[in-house]
């Protein structure tokens, strides 16, 4: 974390490798603050991918995969690496105030 | 009369046809399996030919060999299947089938075309996949003569078949490198989408030493763009490049396309199934095993095996108006080669990673879990004859298909 930590942070709960403990807890303010702390600044392509992100979780409780996210909405994968630099879906997700995207095996 | 459909008869098609003609009372039951592919292919043994430790005709025999003759098959393309209606479409005689119940057994497939420049220029001359017959069987003929420099291997993205498989091909190329006297003329390089070498930390530590041990460089959280078949070169979305003189990739893997035609899959075309019953999440009478659906564990044929007493199970009680029993754990058990005539054994679930121990007999083995051992290497050497004769078949195998923490370290 490069960035001085928003005091809207102090407050919530996150887990050992940053991902919000409680996606309830989740508002917009507070993702904003998340991707502060990050180095990133939200733009309207940010949030395509992070409001879809929080739909995938409430109708099927897992973060969506970064092909999920690809196929769904109009950021293609080029894009999505510059967006969220870094693992794309694990930042996304992390930003959404969900858990960790279980991924592979 | 009702039908059981069959769809793919791979590694879990042909034990649930073999399970379920035992089962089901022919007066009763029509039992019909529907593949494209007259061949059967034992799909673990495709790693050993590139170092010509295997030639295709010790993977390849007739399907036909491993059904029972109660069991109607069908080669055809599958046009279309229609859950709603109970019914699927083939391409073969426009022929209709009307079913009672279905087994989506249709698997996963290298999908190269998903990654620009793949395909191009390269293909099948410095570029090779080892996941298939021909691709496999090229890479032979190119190592056979190869004077060494650069060996890419990349995994395109996950999930995988066997995802052990990319790190014994590397463990066998070491080998195969210093059997030819020329290893230290090749250079080899793993580049990963995944943070370490494997998926599972444990196993990721032991693997990635193993690696380096054997001075090969893993590049980890690769995570493909490109192939530069001009330039010989690897390009990642980060702007990564790695430059190869022969690339060996694990392209994307996808379900079956006519999951996707009929609007069954997740954006992989993978069907989505209850993860512990196996049993679709959209249609009661429809059930998938091995590769084709998308719990969350390992594809490969020891997990379609550790499915299948379960989903045997399952498709009974379900047939007799009870509910399906949660029991499926996810369990997994691979053999991995690690060069010169040794091997390792890993076994794990959804919930407990793969620890160090013996296996299956907890103490006295004779298999060791997490550590490399010669008996690991006999073991998968006998697996193919185990396979064609007692697997297939849907015989007892000496292993549970739940996992066992007897006999682990944790």
């Amino acid at each position: 974390m490069t960035n001085q930590i928003s005091p809207l942070l102090q407050s919530v709960e996150f887990d050992a490798e940053g991902f919000m403990t409680d996606p309830n807890a989740w508002t917009p303010e507070i993702g904003s603050a998340i991707a502060q702390a990050l180095g990133i600044t939200l733009t309207d392509r940010h949030w395509l991918v992070i409001n879809f992100a929080r739909q995938e979780f409430a109708a099927t409780g897992q973060p969506p995969t970064l092909r999920k996210i690809t196929k769904s909405t109009p950021v293609d994968t080029k894009e999505i690496y510059q967006l969220f630099p870094g693992g794309p879906a694990k930042t996304a997700a992390r930003i959404a105030g969900l858990g960790k995207p279980t991924g592979c095996i | 009369m009702k039908t059981l459909l069959i769809l793919g008869a791979g590694t879990g098609g042909t034990m649930t046809a073999n399970q379920m003609a035992r089962h089901l009372d022919p007066t009763e039951w029509k039992i019909i399996i529907v593949d494209r592919d007259e061949n059967h292919y034992y799909q673990p043994g495709f790693l050993f030919i590139p170092f010509g430790i295997y030639t295709s005709g010790d993977v390849i025999k007739p399907k036909r060999n491993f059904l029972p003759p109660q069991v109607e098959m069908i080669f055809s393309d599958i046009e279309l299947i229609e859950p709603d209606e109970n019914r699927v479409r083939l391409t073969r005689q426009n022929r209709v089938i009307h079913y009672d119940y279905l087994v989506i057994a249709t698997g996963t497939h290298l999908v190269p075309e998903e990654t620009p420049g793949m395909v191009d220029g390269g293909w099948r001359k410095n570029v090779f996949d080892f996941y298939s017959v021909d691709g496999a069987t090229a890479l032979n003929r190119f190592l056979k003569f190869w004077k060494g420099g650069r060996m890419v291997v990349n995994v395109v993205e996950m999930p995988i078949k066997c995802p052990v498989a990319p790190l014994e091909f590397i463990f066998l190329a070491d080998w195969f490198f210093h059997q030819r006297g020329i290893r230290d003329k090749v250079e080899i390089i793993f580049a990963t989408p995944l943070p370490g070498a494997f998926t599972k930390p444990r196993a990721s530590a032991i693997l990635g030493n193993m690696l380096s041990e054997r001075q090969i460089r893993l590049e980890s959280e690769f995570n493909i763009m490109e192939v530069d078949a001009g330039n010989n070169l690897i390009r990642s979305y980060d702007n990564r490049e790695i430059p190869y003189d022969v690339l060996v990739t694990v392209p994307t893997n996808m379900g079956a396309d006519v999951i996707e035609r009929s609007g069954m899959g997740d954006e992989l075309n993978y069907v989505p199934v209850n993860k512990h019953t196996l049993q679709s999440q959209r249609w009661e009478n429809v059930w998938v095993i091995g590769d084709a659906s998308n719990a969350p564990t390992s594809k490969a044929g020891s997990v379609a095996h550790f499915q299948l007493e379960i989903l045997i199970e399952n498709l009974l009680r379900h047939m007799e108006g009870l509910d399906p029993l949660p029991k499926f754990d996810g369990h997994a058990n691979c053999f991995i080669e690690s060069g010169f005539e040794k091997g390792i054994l890993i076994d794990f679930n959804y919930d407990v990673e793969p620890l160090p121990g013996k296996f299956p007999l907890p103490g006295f083995g004779p298999f060791s879990l997490l550590k490399e051992s010669p008996v690991n290497h006999w073991g998968k050497m006998m697996f193919r004859w185990i396979y064609w004769n007692v697997l297939l078949k849907g015989e007892e195998m000496p292993f549970e298909s739940q996992m066992s923490m007897a006999g682990k370290w944790s």
